[in-house]
């Protein structure tokens, strides 16, 4: 952006929020596909969250946490004969019955390593095992999807996670229930103040402008979406406020292309729970605010694409606290109007002693990276080039996979 | 020496930002007697002493955090005491932080507080991965800050030794398969610490797998005793003999000490650390010129640390780029700058914490062995941007809970930067003019000047 552009862009921040669009069609590509990316941090344990309730074994390994039959008290929510779902997820069942949200199971990173940080970061950078990769594969695919504007990636909460670092213009946008409180920068008078400063600044005015422009695109978005829908009454607070909001920036902004959202509260060593406990409470907001998401984005849900995943999975016997320690296999989701649901994807291992881990975990048996690769070919139409550029290094298919994206 | 540099744009590259308690210095007409003493720096003033002092977890030993901040082992599997000890370990992670603000405030030798910061980046390790937690500021106590003017040899070996270094990249695991010593996790090879040692710590890229394998092989029982020292175990070591990078080493422990003084040594080494050096202080793409001169210098001092830091200062690249002023600052970098431009008392270190965490460079909070970048591409952004100014208001305007003895709100007043100052000049002096009173210090703090060094 040159100085004209600027000075079209700061007298339309002195106007006010509405007036976003200058030259901004122009500079952004067009709309097109949309992916949200939901990590569920601190590993949840995807054997109660998509339960193989005919086996044997999962009811003998987990003598106080296993979810009972479906039909019976607190059992779970039966998909198709084989696994059931938590009955915190309820609201799911209708997208499952309405072949809008599919699951892949024993699904994970190839890499066997049991700590949160070094798990989560090589499924932000999408790729296990290489410590020192300093982009993750959020910005990647911004790139490749040449999305040149920081406002058409957007990662939720106040800091920036590694899986949209890199090269590539993103930006954060806050979550929870100050969300839109207005920022120091959102104030005329601030900008007034720092505009002099910057404007003309050969090295950061253009980032500047670009900064400005950012926050004034998302917060319109969110602001007039969402006039009528709040009454007045605040946004809710957790998963489902920032999620809803998220749909109605996104509905409002067709150019924001990719959102990221992390949730915390899954290591669940202790009181883990059955159908209610600590499991159970982070799960509900987790299918309210996923339904929110989908009810805000209403028309546009038909072009997005939810990818539900958390670092690894959890031991499939239970531990000494009622809980579940670190393990391996989880189970992964994919929700969306674009989806082939209503079906358990992957190859099931099953979860005999024999079949298991290192003898204590389920097996991966699908590579995380696949289930990505599939989006980005069959949802987001990238050449196998630019998913190479994505996805470096990973050549492997998509065994199990066929069909998930029409 | 003798550097021939405005002495306000020397400061900006040498320190962490000028500070209004440290006027003479940024006033001083030759450079050369401001450079010598940071190059030989003395004792601390007393009053950061006392400040210091009062951080007791700092002086521990990695056996003493251990045993007082680690459950005992009876009741380790007992989920509320856990937790307790988990809330009392986050005190040392505190008072690593707060003794690292402090110094980079009130300390006169700020060079020496650079260096900390570019040493233990180099040497990275990562306060969220286990035990690290408890160690990282005894890492940076113990194993960075005594060697920063010291031989690259010494400070190579100081953090090989260290248990902060031996677990977070895995070496206290690493154990000859077979061998008498083999059990429960050690039982296996693990090459991570072998390879990060080359290619981060010393030689850069420039090995082969058969060399990460042999001095895997050669680490091997090169770890820790019960978890809180440095030991060698011979029952986990590897005793035959192994290649890398062309050398030929016999087993046993007196090789590894050889192989560590074998990599401090090497022609690879020199350049890359002075590489590397040359980044952190001069620019985002050093002019192989410069990194020659530092190699040449490291290579004929055997590696001494000043000889190397003064050869870069001396280097007429150096001077070119500190009268540029386009180094753009880290987060880190960043903060400290504003904090001492306003003249910060800080008492309360949480919401720094916080701040650097949502500029994106928490603390001790590097998780891959590669540590910041320090580089302009790896932090300039649109939204890092929106959150420096942000920042720069609320901090500027004295809304941030630093210091419980000062009024909420009350901006702070920050002396206009030296008249000779080139980088404020008439739009920045337009600025602040035009800026309501209360915005002035925001308008210091987040100019673009401040944002460079």
């Amino acid at each position: 952006m040159r100085r004209r552009a600027f000075l079209k862009l700061a007298a339309a921040g002195t106007l006010g929020w509405r007036s976003t669009a200058w030259g901004w069609a122009a500079r952004a590509t067009a709309p097109g596909p949309r992916l949200a990316v939901v990590f569920l941090r601190g590993a949840a344990d995807g054997l109660n969250v998509v339960v193989p309730y005919t086996e044997d074994e999962y009811h003998e390994y987990r003598p106080t946490i296993a979810l009972a039959q479906p039909g019976g008290r607190g059992g779970v929510l039966d998909l198709d004969g084989r696994f059931g779902l938590h009955p915190a997820l309820s609201p799911l069942l209708d997208l499952w019955r309405r072949r809008e949200l599919a699951f892949v199971h024993a699904c994970g990173s190839p890499d066997p390593d049991r700590s949160h940080f070094e798990a989560q970061a090589y499924m932000e950078t999408a790729t296990p095992g290489v410590r020192t990769t300093r982009s993750g594969w959020l910005n990647r695919l911004a790139a490749a999807l040449d999305l040149r504007h920081a406002a058409q990636t957007v990662a939720f909460g106040a800091n920036e996670p590694l899986i949209v670092r890199g090269p590539a213009p993103t930006t954060t946008f806050p979550a929870g229930r100050g969300a839109l409180r207005p920022q120091p920068l959102d104030r005329d008078p601030v900008r007034r103040a720092f505009d002099p400063l910057y404007r003309d600044d050969p090295r950061l005015g253009e980032i500047y402008a670009e900064a400005l422009h950012t926050r004034a695109t998302l917060l319109a978005a969110a602001r007039r979406e969402g006039a009528d829908a709040d009454n007045g009454a605040g946004d809710p607070a957790g998963f489902p406020g920032d999620a809803e909001r998220a749909g109605r920036i996104m509905a409002g902004d067709r150019h924001l292309r990719l959102v990221f959202f992390s949730l915390g509260g899954w290591d669940t060593h202790v009181d883990e729970g059955a159908a209610q406990g600590t499991l159970a409470a982070r799960l509900a907001p987790l299918g309210r605010g996923l339904m929110a998401l989908r009810a805000a984005l209403g028309r546009s849900w038909r072009e997005t694409v939810v990818l539900v995943v958390s670092e690894f999975g959890r031991t499939a016997h239970e531990n000494g606290n009622r809980g579940t320690d670190h393990g391996h296999g989880n189970v992964h989701w994919v929700l969306g109007g674009a989806v082939r649901g209503g079906r358990v994807y992957g190859t099931w291992p099953g979860l005999a002693e024999s079949a298991l881990y290192q003898g204590r975990d389920l097996a991966v048996t699908t590579d995380f990276r696949s289930v990505i690769d599939v989006l980005l070919a069959n949802h987001l139409g990238l050449s196998p080039h630019a998913r190479e550029r994505v996805l470096p290094g990973f050549g492997r298919g998509h065994k199990g996979l066929d069909g998930l994206l029409a | 020496m003798s550097v021939r540099i405005a002495s306000s744009a020397l400061y900006e590259r040498l320190t962490l930002g000028w500070a209004p308690w440290d006027r003479r210095e940024a006033d001083l007409g030759d450079p050369d007697p401001w450079l010598h003493a940071q190059l030989h720096p003395g004792s601390e003033p007393a009053a950061l002493r006392t400040r210091l002092a009062a951080l007791e977890t700092l002086e521990l030993t990695p056996k003493a955090l251990f045993d007082r901040y680690l459950p005992p082992r009876a009741q380790r599997r007992d989920p509320q005491v856990r937790r307790e000890y988990r809330r009392r370990a986050r005190t040392i992670y505190r008072q690593a932080f707060a003794a690292r603000v402090l110094r980079g405030l009130h300390s006169p030798w700020q060079l020496r507080e650079l260096l900390v910061d570019f040493w233990f980046n180099h040497f990275n390790v990562f306060a969220g991965k286990g035990l690290c937690r408890l160690w990282v500021g005894a890492f940076e106590t113990q194993a960075i800050r005594p060697h920063v003017f010291g031989r690259f040899r010494d400070l190579l070996l100081a953090t090989a030794r260290h248990p902060a270094m031996l677990f977070y990249l895995d070496n206290w695991l690493n154990t000859a398969p077979g061998s008498p010593g083999a059990r429960g996790r050690m039982r296996g090879l693990n090459e991570n610490y072998a390879r990060e040692v080359m290619e981060l710590h010393t030689i850069g890229l420039g090995y082969t797998q058969a060399d990460v394998a042999g001095a895997t092989h050669l680490l091997t029982g090169w770890g820790l005793d019960r978890r809180t020292g440095f030991a060698f175990d011979p029952d986990r070591h590897d005793f035959s003999s192994q290649t890398v990078l062309g050398r030929r080493f016999s087993g046993g422990e007196a090789e590894v000490f050889a192989f560590l003084d074998f990599l401090a040594a090497h022609p690879a080494t020199a350049r890359h650390v002075s590489r590397e050096m040359a980044r952190y202080f001069v620019a985002d793409r050093p002019a192989d010129a410069l990194v020659d001169h530092m190699a040449a210098n490291f290579l004929s001092s055997k590696g001494d640390l000043r000889a190397l830091t003064g050869a870069m200062i001396e280097h007429p690249a150096f001077a070119r780029a500190a009268a540029r002023r386009d180094k753009f600052r880290t987060p880190y970098r960043y903060v400290l700058a504003t904090l001492r431009a306003c003249g910060c008392e800080v008492r309360e270190f949480r919401p720094l914490i916080g701040i650097l965490r949502r500029l994106g460079q928490p603390l001790y909070g590097c998780l891959s062995p590669n540590g910041w970048p320090s580089t302009a591409s790896a932090w300039l952004s649109p939204d890092a941007l929106a959150a420096r100014l942000d920042f720069a208001v609320a901090l500027g305007g004295g809304w941030l809970p630093l210091d419980p003895g000062r009024p909420r709100g009350e901006p702070y007043v920050i002396i206009a930067p030296a008249a000779g100052d080139s980088f404020w000049g008439r739009r920045e002096r337009a600025a602040w003019a035009a800026a309501p009173q209360r915005l002035r210090p925001a308008v210091r703090l987040g100019a673009p000047a401040m944002q460079y060094c």
